[in-house]
This record gives C-alpha cells, sequence and structure tokens, in this order.
C-alpha cells in the first residue's frame, strides 16, 4: 500500500516525467543519428552506432585506441570539464527557474550573462593586481558583475511592471542591446588580447591580471581540466534560492504574484515593486554565472558577440523546466546538460557527426517539458495499471544504464522532490 | 534614395509577412513565439532546395541560356517548398498547444530551441562548414531582376519609379505584398476570417455556434507556420544571399514587436514594418546611404559608432512598445489552451 502512494506521489511523477522527457530526447538525437547514418554516402553504420554510443555515454569516453575502435573508462578530464561547464548552467538555471515561480518567463538570461560578462572582466582586467589583493579583485568583480545583471533584468521587470509589456518581448530586445553594447564597449576597451597574435578577437584571460576563481582541491580530484572553486559557490546560490523562495516571506510574497498577481496585491502585497525584484534577482543570478564562467582563469570571451548570443543563457531555459524549477533539482539537470556539452564534445573530435545534435536533444526535452503535466497525467494512470499487475516495476531502471549522470541525478533528487 | 527604399523594402516585406504570420496564428489564440525559429528552418530549407535543384544539369542550362522567367519560376517553386515545410515544422507547436495543452511560451521557445539546432547540425553535414550557400553563383545572378534581365541597355535610365521598383528588385518582394494583400483580406472579409478571429476571442461562444475550435486553430498556426517558413527564404534570399547558417538576426522576434505594434491589423502592421525596414536598413548599410543624393553620406559622417546604429531597431522597438502599449490590445483568448468542457 505504501509502495501504492509513493508512485502516485507528485514527487515521483515529477522525476519521472522527467526521466521520461530524457529518455525520449536521446532517442531522438539517436534516431537523427541514424537516419544520417543510414542516407548519407560517407557514413556508415558502424560510424552511426558510435554516435548513438557517444551520446549517451560520451562522459566515459576516453577516445579511440591504434585500431579506431571507442575505448571507454573513468575520465577525470571530462568529469572535471563537466562540473566547471555546470556552475554557470546552474546560475542561469536558477535565474529562469526562479522568474518561472514568479510567472516570468526570463528569456532575458542571455543578455544578462552578458552584461555579467563585460561588467566582471572589465573589473578584474581594470583593477591594478600590483597594489590591490587578486582576492580582493575577484570579489569585487564577481558582485561588480552580478550586480549590473541585476541592474540590466530589471529594466525588463520595469517594463512588465509599469507599462504592462509582455516581458518575453522586452526581454529579448534587451538580450540584442546588450549584444551590441557589449561588442561596442569592449571595442573601445584596452582588454583585447593583443599580446597573441593566434587570439583575434579575444579579451586577455584574466590571470593575466593574476585573477583566478580559487580551485579548493579540486583539481586534485579531476586532473587535467577546468574544474575550480565555481560548482560549489553555483551549488551555494541554488540552496540559498532555494531556502529564500521556499522558506521566508520573502519569497512567498514573490510566488503569490506569479501566482495571480491581482489576489496578491489584494492581500496587500506589492505586486509592482515584486515583478522589478523577481527579474532582478533573476538578472543577477544570470550574471553571477557569467562571473563564475569568466572568472576561472583559464576561459577567453571572444569579444565580438553582437551577431550571436551565449548559448548558456538560453539553456538556463532547459536547465530549468526539466527540474520544474525546483532549486535542488537545477543542480543536477545543470550537471546532465553539461554532460552532454561533453558528449556533444566528443562526438565532433570522434565521429563524422558534430555537437549540435546534444542542442536537438536539449531542443526536444524543453518541449516536452512545455506539456510535461500532461505526461504526468500518464505516469500516473500508468501507476494505477501497474498495480493491478503483481509487479510494481516503474522503478525508472532503464535510465540508470543508459545515462549514468543524469538518470543518477534524476533519481536522487526524488527525495528533495518530495 | 532609389537604393534607400529598396534596402527598406528588402527589411520591411520578411518582417511585414511575418508579423502577418504572427497574426493569423494570435487570432486563432495561439501566441506563436516560434516564428524565429520557423523562420531559421523555412531558410534553410529553401536554400537547400536550391542547392539540391543546382545539381540538376535541367536546371543548370536554364541559367546558362538566360531563361530568367524560369529561373523565376524556380524562386518561387523554392518559396513554396520553404512554406509547405515551415507549415510542417509549426505542427510540431499546433500539436503541443491544441491537443496536448501545453504552455505556448515553452512550446515556442523550444521550436526556437530546435530549429538552429537541427539546421547547424545537417549544414555541418552537408557543407562541413557552418553557413549553407548556393552550389553556384549567387542570388543577385540567379534571382534578381536586373535591367539587363528585361533585356535593356545598362544605360538606360527608367525613371525614379522604374529604378526603384524595377531594375535590381527580387520578385519574391512582391509576391510577399501581394500575398499580405489576400490574405489580410481573407481575415476581415470572409467567412473563413471571421470564425478564425472568433475563435482567438471567445472560442466558447464560438465553439456553441458549431465552430470546430481546434481546426480553426490548427489552421490559424499552420498559415502561421507557412507564412513564417516563406518569409524565412525570402530573408535570406534578399538580404543573406541566399544562404542559411542557423539564425535570421532576431528577425522573428521583431516581427512580434512589430505585430504587437501595429495592434494586431494588417494595414498598421505594413506601415510599422516599413517604419522597421528603415532603422534595420539604417542597421545594415549606414555607410552607404546618400539620403539626397548629393554624394554626401550623412550618417557615416556624423560619426555615430556602427554599433549604436546596430542597436538602433531594438531600442526604438523597447520605446515605441512603451508608448503603446497603452492602447494595444491582444485578442483576448490567445495563449489560452481551449478546453471543451470549461464555461
Amino acid at each position: 500500500m505504501k509502495k501504492e502512494h509513493f508512485l502516485q506521489s507528485e514527487g515521483f511523477k515529477t522525476v519521472a516525467a522527467s526521466v521520461l522527457s530524457i529518455l525520449i530526447g536521446l532517442a531522438v538525437g539517436s534516431i537523427v543519428i541514424l537516419i544520417v547514418g543510414l542516407t548519407s554516402p560517407n557514413l556508415s553504420l558502424s560510424s552511426a552506432w558510435d554516435g548513438i554510443r557517444i551520446v549517451f555515454g560520451g562522459l566515459f569516453s576516453t577516445g579511440r585506441d591504434a585500431s579506431g575502435t571507442l575505448t571507454w573508462g573513468f575520465n577525470p578530464t571530462n568529469i572535471g570539464n563537466m562540473l566547471f561547464r555546470a556552475a554557470p548552467l546552474i546560475m542561469t538555471g536558477l535565474s529562469v527557474g526562479m522568474a518561472y515561480k514568479t510567472g516570468l518567463f526570463n528569456i532575458g538570461a542571455p543578455g544578462q550573462y552578458l552584461i555579467g560578462t563585460l561588467v566582471s572582466l572589465s573589473i578584474a582586467l581594470g583593477l591594478p593586481s600590483e597594489t590591490m589583493s587578486t582576492t580582493l579583485i575577484w570579489l569585487l568583480a564577481f558582485l561588480g558583475g552580478t550586480l549590473a545583471g541585476a541592474i540590466w533584468g530589471a529594466i525588463p521587470g520595469l517594463f512588465k511592471a509599469l507599462l504592462n509589456i509582455n516581458e518575453v518581448l522586452a526581454c529579448i530586445m534587451t538580450n540584442w542591446i546588450a549584444a551590441n553594447l557589449v561588442t561596442w564597449l569592449f571595442d573601445i576597451s584596452n582588454f583585447k588580447n593583443v599580446t597573441e597574435s593566434t587570439k583575434t578577437g579575444y579579451i586577455y584571460k584574466t590571470t593575466y591580471n593574476g585573477v583566478a576563481t580559487a580551485k579548493m582541491g579540486l583539481d586534485k580530484l579531476f586532473p587535467n581540466s577546468q574544474v575550480n572553486g565555481g560548482i560549489l559557490i553555483a551549488i551555494v546560490f541554488a540552496v540559498a534560492v532555494y531556502v529564500m523562495m521556499s522558506k521566508t516571506t520573502f519569497g512567498y510574497q514573490l510566488k503569490a504574484c506569479g501566482a495571480n498577481r491581482h489576489a496578491a496585491r489584494y492581500a496587500g502585497i506589492a505586486d509592482k515593486r515584486n515583478i522589478v525584484i523577481s527579474m532582478a534577482i533573476a538578472g543577477g543570478l544570470s550574471a553571477a554565472g557569467a562571473s563564475l564562467y569568466y572568472l576561472s582563469g583559464n576561459t577567453e570571451f571572444f569579444w565580438s558577440t553582437y551577431q550571436s548570443l551565449p548559448a548558456i543563457g538560453f539553456n538556463g531555459i532547459p536547465v530549468a523546466m526539466l527540474a520544474s524549477c525546483n532549486p535542488i533539482g537545477i543542480i543536477f539537470t545543470a550537471l546532465f546538460m553539461s554532460m552532454l556539452d561533453i558528449s556533444g564534445l566528443q562526438l565532433t573530435n570522434l565521429t563524422a557527426y558534430n555537437e549540435y545534435i546534444t542542442n536537438v536533444i536539449i531542443a526536444v526535452i524543453v518541449y516536452l517539458s512545455a506539456f510535461s503535466l500532461v505526461i504526468k497525467m500518464w505516469i500516473g494512470k500508468l501507476g494505477k495499471k501497474k498495480d493491478d499487475g503483481a509487479d510494481a516495476n516503474a522503478e525508472p531502471a532503464p535510465a540508470a544504464a543508459s545515462a549514468p549522470a543524469g538518470a543518477q541525478a534524476e533519481t536522487e533528487k526524488g527525495g528533495d522532490a518530495k | 534614395m532609389t537604393f534607400l527604399i529598396q534596402q527598406t523594402l528588402i527589411y520591411a516585406v520578411p518582417l511585414m509577412i511575418v508579423a502577418l504570420a504572427g497574426v493569423f496564428a494570435e487570432r486563432s489564440g495561439i501566441i506563436n513565439l516560434a516564428l524565429e525559429g520557423i523562420m531559421v528552418f523555412g531558410a534553410f530549407i529553401g536554400v537547400w532546395f536550391v542547392r539540391i535543384l543546382q545539381t540538376s544539369d535541367a536546371i543548370l542550362s536554364l541559367k546558362q541560356s538566360g531563361n530568367w522567367v524560369a529561373l523565376q519560376g524556380v524562386e518561387l517553386l523554392t518559396m513554396l517548398v520553404a512554406a509547405a515545410f515551415g507549415a510542417l515544422f509549426s505542427l510540431l507547436l499546433s500539436f503541443a498547444s491544441i491537443n496536448l495543452r501545453a504552455d505556448q511560451t515553452i512550446g515556442g521557445t523550444a521550436l526556437n530551441l530546435m530549429a538552429p539546432a537541427l539546421v547547424l547540425f545537417f549544414i555541418r553535414i552537408i557543407a562541413n562548414q557552418n553557413t549553407l550557400q548556393m552550389l553556384t553563383g549567387d542570388a543577385a545572378s540567379w534571382f534578381m531582376i536586373k535591367k539587363s534581365t528585361l533585356g535593356i541597355d545598362k544605360n538606360t535610365d527608367l525613371g525614379f519609379f522604374g529604378e526603384t521598383f524595377v531594375n535590381k528588385v527580387y520578385l519574391a518582394t512582391y509576391v510577399c505584398i501581394l500575398l499580405f494583400i489576400i490574405l489580410s483580406i481573407l481575415l476581415y472579409k470572409t467567412r473563413f476570417g471571421l470564425r478564425l478571429r472568433a475563435c482567438g476571442e471567445n472560442p466558447q461562444a464560438a465553439d456553441s455556434l458549431g465552430i470546430n475550435v481546434y481546426k480553426m486553430r490548427y489552421a490559424g498556426t499552420t498559415i502561421s507556420g507557412a507564412l513564417a517558413g516563406m518569409g524565412g527564404f525570402v530573408y535570406a534570399l534578399t538580404t543573406a544571399n541566399c544562404a542559411s547558417n542557423g539564425d535570421v538576426a532576431g528577425f522573428g522576434f521583431l516581427a512580434l514587436a512589430v505585430m504587437i505594434f501595429g495592434n494586431w491589423k494588417p494595414v498598421n502592421i505594413a506601415a510599422s514594418s516599413l517604419l522597421f525596414g528603415l532603422f534595420k536598413c539604417i542597421a545594415a548599410s549606414y555607410a552607404s546611404i546618400d539620403i539626397n543624393g548629393d554624394g554626401v553620406y550623412m550618417l557615416a559622417e556624423i560619426g555615430i559608432s556602427a554599433h549604436l546604429y546596430r542597436m538602433l531597431p531594438y531600442i526604438v522597438t523597447l520605446l515605441v512598445l512603451a508608448f503603446t502599449s497603452k492602447s494595444s490590445r491582444a485578442p483576448k483568448a490567445e495563449g489560452i489552451p481551449y478546453d471543451k468542457g470549461q464555461r
């Protein structure tokens, strides 16, 4: 009886819906690879099989051996890089998820991310490291970037609160304004890397000024990777957002505005102020993600960005949707997304396919999350049917074998969601 | 001046037709945030189709013999194909938002993520680079209508009207304008159009009068997808030299802004897309615009940074939205999934 209760619980259904979305996404990606492999004259079936295996387990791929077959095993570089890339994704995911809980769709994460990049890189490279402690510069750059992102995020919030302009449109416009603004300001700055002739179009690494995120011992655990303390900082942020949204009056007020703006106002909550504040917090979170990524010291920013927006910003949307906007869940879905990222790189390096297939997978997952309610309903019905049978084997067992990190993350998340 | 008008039209026409695509979806009650993605997809399909055609000898000989009427036919056919695939792609959105009552904003965002990903994946496999171009030649030599294509001597002066609207133009531009007019009449002066709009205002009432709301919404989004797919190809053909790179520079979103600014009404949309086209044109080619024809390139000489010109369309959009938001009136039932059981 207790088991039936678990299968019908909201938390289980949410997690199961996410796992199902991931599996369908991976399956669609595999099918696309298979179709291309079968129809393209210069690609063989075995290359498609290699591609599919890397999509599922790219994290544990260690390259090809002398005879050209794929080799597998524990790969500390891949795992370290996954953790490194997950940090900004957690932040943009928190940004989108937190705004969504307050009834706002923050598609402005890319623009906020760019503004954060601009300000934190400028501070990190602009302050004199000869006279100041680099730790202080790092802190100032991080806080400055976050603050700038918060101000940038507040703009669509103001438009929404005061003029009732759809925040999606306002965010998209501010995204492109940010892209042009960042290009413009870096264009006239003296942070452009001119010492290394092979690096045209890039801003100096922050290590040029001696600024880098502390490794916090993680580099010992995962040698030869980019990992640093950023992932730990991001996790702290996730917990903080969780506490703020679920355990404080302030968070409750923000959520109340999202659920029903008019009812919230009737209850004495300043709805306009709250819309602006939640967009500002969302903007700050995105920008903090950018700071974590670019202050690491080993990343470079391509400054002429006016024609494209950073993917990490947009990927905050799938990260948040897949986690049903639960801040703790976002940690795990961000890890899953950055695992896909690593798989994509392996795919480009080791096979004839390219990393864009992982974006297709992500898009499918977002598409499915648009009707997650319907999926949850189906799962609910399935659960009931299973109980009529002898064995309630509805545990997402196949997921554990096929998508190691992601699936495990999802089952762990189940504990929190309850 | 001729140059300015031509360039403005080139930017305004895709905006106009895609904004109308938005109107068809929203008037039927579905928010089509996926316009950008569908444009990207349509542009890719169009360019790919042209490439496939260029592998056939029959098509190549058309070009060599200078049979420009047939080449215009090829252009129209490609527009049709792009429209068909745009409609097909938009079915993903209609299925999710009509049958599964999905959140239309997320559904549209998913399509916006999916289109560039799919397109870039295939472009990499087809061309082994990030841009898909025509196999041989360029858009101007294949599809542009010039004095020489019409058999007129290069040095003849066709007068202001002729130089502006007959020389160096694309047939696609005029087809889009014609379609815009026809479809606007369809939406406002026919029974079908009235029913479609009813579904976006009060679907319950429409249903009670025997109109199939689901069908009407499918019709709205499918027409929307077709127009956006075609608009995407027209954009690629006229502004990007018939190349696709998984990006239409935010045109789909600009079209949404044009639609809101135009208050969901065709005449206003036509006017506002011209305004936006002008700003886009200034952003793209301010350095070579000679307004009064005296050989002084004023916009370039004021010394304002190129970045500011590029930012301008988006800033203007925001400001314009800010000033017009009070009088704007969206279809009442847009974004709300239709539930038969609801009163």
